[in-house]
């Protein structure tokens, strides 16, 4: 093999093409390859004793005129065995370049390759991260088939590395591994399963390559990872954001069902088809709408907008293609401006927008309507982009701007680049025949044409005449006529054949100029161009079938000069039309025929786009820009009629949920124990600026809540991650509680040991499971647990978010980490400054989103009832009115408290001033964390706030005085007994254990009796999460429910089993430690069981 | 994805190679020179070309073409923005960048597009990272490296590939810090015979020279975002936060950068600074034609007009013209019929005009179309659409930064049609 290719570069020094060798004509002539190869040895010498000195300049010297060699394209090849002695040089620089050198020809000398190897096998062990991941890059480049065993081992070992960047590395490599040998396909897809489990973003993107070259068919690989994906998307770097976007698209089309029905008004049969969709939906799932998106389609349609504003035009373009082919129709103008925009960059980049553009105008020109003028012709384009620009502008035309855009055409017709003006006639031909108000006008003006100077111009506009003429069969008696009297001074001959044709289809409405022209052109019939023989032929045949007695001899002339003639196409129409209508015996049939033969009413052409029908490719791609199929383009599959289970990205999503929702926390948890560990003096003020803070977030929390509305909530950068990852989290809830559940379960199981000597739980658990992640270091779990207080505190906030009922006026856009941002003077520490900012904290999420791992074993609140309690009547208030609720979230101001939120209404005509809470009445132990003062509150206003109470696990009322200004009023609190609760996540088998602990004295039960229809599985799920905040545990049995929560307080747990027995009627179980709320609930539970 | 690059100068010599996989041969550069061929300028070469093997993308630029092989499918733009992205690191580099400048440096060249791609997909192309791993050459360097044999590869290691800020280098440091933003719009224009405006929007953007110690984080703030119809940032730029606030908060990279382009929203009425007056005029039959342009200005808030540049590309059939300004200079090329007229300020007492006579071939018959007339124009301290930056402010570094802000507004792609 080296020998062979050794023979090959002695001849063309350009390099080895085996695979190539019919494109490879050789540039270089031999005798020019051998002078360079003859003087190329003499050179190579000195290079070979520069290199084997021991100055590292000359070193370096030699290296860099290799170098420059390789560059050039000239061969170095035998300087390999000089070369390859550096590998392990102490210089970098000469480092790098040998290794530039080793990755050109290692191919070609694999056997003195090999000598290298052992150097990078040691680098890959190196304690510093961009050593071993550049070992890794060279190594994998070598391609040497021999080392593709010790490949493998190293990008196994680099994927499970503990810096990202490596693993990025490792990612790249299996594709090189992968296309020097495709046998280690299986294998390389298990380190891609793995790799795609990844939290970083500096790894999604390369994975998610590989993954497309290897392997693109495994979309069950993406499954669990498709909301990962998609929350990172933003985050990832710019070149991985493309290939993501593009994977997705061709994931979303096979997993979601179509979104575009409503907009299509599609035939009956595909509405039925839906019905019947929603049919089936509605037996797994119980509450589903006609048509609803799939959350997970619109978490993707929602995080790719903003990458719309990218400055990166691959990335535009790959987020409008995705918009193109799956969002609902409604939703897909918003693409129109950034692809307009990106008319001003370069004009490769022009000619690429402009023709997917012009893809997209023919299905919908209301898109592009709005900015036809960006569209409008400058004469200093080129004439791509000019043609290109030209076919958007024609699909753009309709009754209302088509008098614009002729007056526009009017002055390209006139361009001095002749292939310009042609196209230009040519447009506006179709826009005759597409906007019938205008095709006279039109018509007018290409006659106009006729009598332009150009003959390119004119010629063309016969051509189009001539088409428009043929839809029309109007009489159209005195433009043929004209053109008639053109065919003496045209001379070119598509023109030349077109006004033949047309004087031949039309002689009849034309009896006197028909035989003339037929006339003139026997004159000149030999010197005619073969296309406009054809014509007087096919002029001479219908002659002589409609008007025979003047033209019969000529058109004889004609055949005979025909018969003669050197084409032979030529002769053989002669003969054929001479058979066909000169009558003699041996004509057959066919002849009496004759002129429904050649005067058949003959079909219009279409005068179609180019473009139309090539968005079956998928837009944005190369196989689209050539309309041809390309290599290795993946075709984009037609929506399924039936959506794919999507419990499949649930399954993972519940761990997901576990892992997200720590996700989302984690991230705040790691900024704020940065800031707060750093900066401990100024607790207090923070505390109470996170109070003001809080109460903006609930805003655009708020908007959240309300569902798809909020894609364009204005949340701070750092907050998205959050939010995004909460709503996941809801969404993996929901789905929870309702079917399949047993991974939660499952993974839930792996803490359950733990509980089983402690009901306390939550805290405990986190190390466990985290330590899955190889990526969560010791000390991040260590963290965790210090912080997670803290880490309560930002869920707390997030439930505020979630459940607020009134929208703060002030949406004051701050986030907990910004604050560092608004005082600066308050962090005397000189901090890492990373720590500071928003935006890097999402972007430190976005490296590494494993630290949470799943921390928490509570879970988000299956429901929060949005009822109210009166705190204040605005009767005893003075105006002023105060309605708290539960808003079932951690609470932000401790992890014993319970959450609470106020809102707070002026209904007098005046400001309320100084709000504020006044003297507590608190009974032993209980705590409370109150809210900070309200300066004013304007007339009609409202403000909510929310403060945390510490109920100490019981019922005891909190009583307190609120405040204004001029008066105090005495306020309580009573917590229903199912607010004291955090939902748990657990397994039914973990369930029954811990209950099989929590007999006797610790068990309360009761029996309900009720009508069947309060005991389907909806009904009470539905009413015990109403009254409690508690979990659900997915259960093997139809008839018996689980649900778990623990105590804010004690964190004691509080199992609840419903237990359907025949006969409508139910136990209840409640098992404890706490036995006093454990009887309170029972006590609220069962009347709420058996209503009706 | 990409698997080759050969750079190829303007007469056809590929000067250039580098593979990033197997290496392909520079015979696939053949169909390139049919195409180029094919195409009468060098800006008509259609940037995909197909061949039976592989797919061509180019882009012309500094007049060279960078052409990169691929093998698959891959979306083009993805191609055609790195080349591009390849080319301005090259500028970056070097200060410009031509044919006999990356002869000469060769070997930075090579050692950088080693660094930014890897196996054909993009590793590192931030110019920040790239500086970090290989140094940029500079004439000191150059002598001191031939002196101390130090090296131009950066002997820490890029931590800036790792970090989560990626386009800004750590540890940087100044003695003197400034922020200095440019607030740089253009006009594209078509003006028709009449002097009526067909089309006519402003673009802007604002470029800034960020050079401030350790890790500032900036925002940037508008009298009038509204203004601001569509956007591009760059990545360092919170998105969330211009969403909610407009707001531009962001760590810039540190050097040159280009912080955001905008198009001021098409319902706001562009105001033309400028107005060409002209009668061209070729008549049948005879050999002369009169040619006269007077430029003047118009609705400039009071500022004046400078670094005019008329130029106009005349019809095939003008064989020279005879022409006097009453100011600046002008240049006719009787080969590519290009008429440049340098004409400088605007003096709104005496404007400049250009008049004179055409030669045209004699027995031709006359163009059918006047020449386009092309316009360059600056406004210095004005941006024409009325934007305002208000206030800047650091925060996250104690010390205290010079800033400043600079208005231009400049001649787009404006056309006056004769």
């Amino acid at each position: 093999m080296s020998s062979n290719s050794f023979a090959y570069n002695e001849q063309s020094g350009g390099g080895e093409a085996t695979e190539l060798g019919q494109e490879a004509t050789s540039t270089i002539s031999p005798s020019g390859a051998f002078g360079l190869f003859s003087s190329d040895l003499k050179k190579n010498e000195d290079l070979k004793q520069m290199l084997e000195s021991n100055k590292d300049s000359a070193k370096l010297d030699a290296m860099k005129r290799i170098v420059g060699m390789i560059a050039k394209g000239k061969n170095a090849s035998e300087l390999f065995p000089a070369v390859v002695k550096n590998v392990a040089s102490k210089n970098i620089e000469i480092k790098k370049l040998v290794y530039v050198y080793l990755v050109r020809y290692a191919e070609e000398q694999q056997d003195l390759a090999l000598l290298s190897i052992s150097t990078f096998q040691r680098a890959l062990k190196d304690p510093n991260q961009l050593i071993r991941a550049s070992a890794l890059r060279v190594l994998s480049s070598i391609r040497v088939p021999i080392i593709v065993p010790i490949m493998m081992l190293a990008i196994k070992e680099a994927s499970a590395d503990l810096s990202p960047y490596v693993r990025k590395n490792a990612a790249h490599a299996i594709q090189k591994l992968y296309s020097l040998d495709p046998e280690q396909k299986e294998m390389l897809i298990e380190v891609i399963e793995k790799l795609l489990k990844d939290k970083s973003t500096l790894v999604a993107g390369s994975v998610v390559m590989a993954f497309e070259e290897v392997c693109p068919d495994r979309i069950d690989l993406i499954h669990k990872n498709y909301r990962k994906l998609c929350n990172l998307l933003v985050d990832v770097e710019e070149w991985g954001q493309v290939v993501i976007i593009h994977m997705l698209t061709r994931y979303a089309r096979t997993q979601f069902v179509s979104p575009w029905k409503e907009d299509d008004g599609l035939e009956d049969n595909e509405k039925n088809f839906y019905e019947s969709d929603d049919e089936q939906k509605e037996k797994t799932d119980h509450k589903k709408k006609p048509y609803t998106m799939d959350p997970d389609h619109r978490l993707l349609i929602r995080n790719t907008k903003p990458l719309l504003q990218s400055r990166n035009a691959a990335v535009v373009m790959a987020v409008a293609q995705l918009y193109w082919h799956i969002s609902p129709k409604s939703e897909v103008g918003i693409i129109s401006k950034s692809l307009v925009r990106l008319l001003r960059s370069n004009r490769e980049v022009q000619y690429i927008v402009l023709q997917n553009i012009a893809t997209m105008s023919i299905q919908r020109k209301g898109m592009f309507e709005p900015y036809l003028k960006s569209f409008y012709v400058r004469s200093t384009d080129p004439t791509m982009i000019k043609t290109l620009k030209l076919e958007i502008l024609t699909n753009l035309a309709n009754e209302a701007n088509i008098s614009t855009l002729l007056r526009e055409f009017q002055t390209y017709v006139k361009s001095q680049d002749k292939q310009f003006a042609a196209a230009t006639i040519q447009t506006i031909g179709r826009c005759a025949t597409n906007i019938s108000e205008v095709t006279d006008t039109c018509l007018n003006g290409l006659v106009c044409l006729l009598s332009n100077r150009d003959e390119i111009v004119v010629a063309e506009s016969v051509v189009v005449i001539k088409k428009l003429l043929q839809m029309q069969p109007v009489q159209h008696g005195e433009i043929i006529k004209h053109m008639a009297k053109l065919l003496d001074s045209i001379t070119v001959p598509v023109a030349r054949a077109s006004i033949l044709w047309l004087i031949g289809e039309n002689c009849e409405r034309v009896p006197k100029i028909a035989p003339d022209v037929l006339r003139k052109m026997a004159k000149s019939f030999t010197s005619e161009d073969d296309l406009v023989k054809l014509q007087i032929l096919n002029l001479g045949a219908k002659l002589y079938l409609t008007n025979s007695k003047q033209t019969k001899l000529l058109t004889q002339y004609i055949l005979n000069l025909g018969k003669y003639d050197q084409n032979y196409d030529i002769r053989d129409r002669t003969r054929f039309i001479r058979q066909l209508i000169v009558p003699n015996e041996k004509s057959g049939a066919l002849s009496k025929y004759a002129k429904k033969i050649f005067l058949a009413q003959k079909p219009a052409p279409l005068l179609e786009s180019p473009f139309k029908d090539r968005d079956h490719f998928q837009l944005g791609t190369l196989s689209h820009t050539l309309n041809t199929k390309a290599t290795g383009y993946l075709e984009l599959s037609n929506w399924p009629e039936v959506a794919p289970d999507p419990s499949v990205r649930n399954v993972e999503v519940i761990e997901l949920a576990k892992e997200w929702t720590p996700a989302g926390k984690a991230k705040k948890e790691n900024s704020a124990k940065k800031f707060y560990s750093e900066s401990e003096e100024e607790e207090d003020s923070s505390d109470s600026s996170s109070d003001s803070e809080s109460e903006s977030e609930s805003a655009s929390g708020e908007q959240e809540e309300e569902g798809d509305s909020s894609e364009d909530s204005s949340e701070d950068t750092s907050s998205e991650h959050r939010s995004d990852s909460e709503s996941a989290s809801e969404v993996g809830d929901k789905r929870t509680a309702k079917k399949n559940s047993k991974s939660k379960g499952k993974s839930y199981s792996e803490d359950g040991e733990k509980e089983n000597e402690k009901s306390k739980t939550s805290d405990s658990s986190s190390t466990d499971s985290s330590s899955e992640e190889e990526s969560s270091s010791d000390s991040e779990s260590v963290s965790e647990s210090e912080s997670e207080p803290e880490s309560r505190k930002v869920a707390k906030e997030n439930e505020k978010k979630k459940t607020k009922q009134d929208r703060n006026p002030l949406t004051k856009d701050v986030s907990l980490l910004d604050l560092d941002d608004f005082n600066p003077v308050s962090t005397p520490v000189a901090l890492p400054t990373p720590a500071l900012s928003p935006s890097l904290i999402a972007d430190l999420e976005g490296l590494n989103l494993s630290t949470c791992s799943s921390v928490i074993s509570v879970s988000t609140p299956v429901f929060v009832p949005v009822k109210t309690h009166v705190l204040l009547h605005r009767m005893s208030g003075r105006g002023l009115a105060a309605h708290y609720f539960f808003p079932r979230q951690p609470c932000i101001f401790g992890d014993k408290m319970v959450s609470v939120q106020i809102t707070l209404n002026n209904t007098t005509d005046q400001k309320i001033e100084n709000i504020h809470i006044g003297e507590k009445k608190l009974p032993m132990g209980m705590q409370m964390h109150v809210f900070n003062p309200i300066e004013s509150l304007e007339p009609e206003g409202s403000i909510t706030v929310s403060m945390g109470i510490d109920f100490c696990d019981s019922t005891q009322t909190a009583s307190f005085q609120l405040c204004t200004k001029d008066d105090c009023f005495s306020v309580n609190i009573q917590p229903p007994v199912g607010e004291l609760l955090l939902p748990v996540a657990m397994s039914e088998k973990d369930f029954k254990k811990e209950q099989g602990m929590l007999t006797g004295m610790n068990e309360t039960s009761t029996v309900i009796i009720a009508a069947p229809q309060n005991f389907t599985p909806s009904v009470i799920l539905q009413k015990v999460v109403n009254v409690a905040n508690v979990g659900v545990v997915p259960s093997g049995q139809d008839n018996i429910h689980r649900f778990a929560a623990k105590t804010v307080h004690s964190g004691s747990l509080m199992l609840v089993t419903v237990e359907l027995k025949e006969g409508s009627t139910a136990q209840l179980i409640i098992n404890t430690e706490r036995t006093v709320i454990g009887s309170v609930l029972l006590r609220e539970l069962k009347p709420v069981l058996s209503q009706g | 994805m990409i698997h080759s690059l050969f750079l190829i100068n303007s007469s056809g010599d590929i000067f250039l190679e580098k593979h990033w996989k197997s290496v392909v041969s520079r015979s696939v550069c053949d169909y390139f020179f049919e195409a180029q061929e094919r195409a009468t300028e060098a800006e008509n070469v259609p940037p995909v070309i197909p061949t039976p093997h592989h797919y061509l993308l180019s882009v012309y630029r500094h007049k060279i073409f960078f052409v990169a092989v691929i093998q698959t499918e891959v979306p083009p733009l993805f191609v055609i923005e790195f080349l591009h992205r390849v080319v301005d690191t090259f500028q970056d580099y070097f200060g410009v960048c031509s044919e006999p400048v990356i002869k000469d440096n060769v070997v930075v060249v090579y050692e950088v597009l080693e660094e930014m791609l890897d196996n054909g997909f993009p590793l590192a192309t931030e110019s920040n990272i790239l500086k970090e791993l290989i140094k940029p050459p500079t004439i000191l360097r150059t002598v001191v490296n031939t002196i101390t044999g130090s090296t131009n590869v950066g002997d820490q290691l890029p931590t800036g590939q790792l970090s989560v800020v990626p386009w800004r280098r750590t540890g940087v440091k100044y003695t003197n810090n400034e922020a200095y933003f440019d607030v740089i719009e253009e006009i594209d224009a078509i003006i028709d015979k009449s002097g009526s405006t067909i089309t006519a929007e402003i673009q802007g953007v604002i470029d800034a020279c960020v050079k401030l110690t350790g890790m500032p984080d900036l925002t940037l703030s508008f009298m009038n975002p509204r203004l601001l119809d569509d956007v591009s940032f760059h990545p360092c730029v919170r998105f969330k936060r211009w969403e909610s606030e407009r707001i531009l908060s962001f760590i810039p990279p540190d050097g040159n950068f280009r912080l955001l382009s905008y198009h001021v929203s098409a319902q706001n009425l562009v105001a033309i600074p400028v107005y060409v007056k002209h009668s061209i005029s070729f008549r049948d039959s005879s050999s002369l034609g009169r040619f006269e342009i007077t430029v003047g200005p118009k609705q400039t808030m009071g500022k004046t007009i400078e670094g005019v540049i008329v130029t106009s590309q005349m019809p095939k059939g003008v064989l020279n013209m005879s022409l006097t300004p009453s100011q600046g200079t002008h240049t006719f090329d009787p080969v590519t019929k290009m008429l440049s007229w340098d004409v400088g300020k605007i003096n709104p007492q005496k404007l400049p005009s250009l008049k004179g006579t055409m030669s045209l071939q004699a027995g031709a018959s006359k163009p059918d179309e006047n020449p386009t007339i092309n316009l360059q124009f600056k406004i210095q301290q004005l941006a024409i659409s009325g934007l305002k930056v208000n206030r800047l402010d650091m925060y996250g570094e104690k010390y205290k930064p010079f800033k400043g802000i600079k208005y231009m507004t400049k001649a787009g792609k404006f056309q006056v049609r004769t």
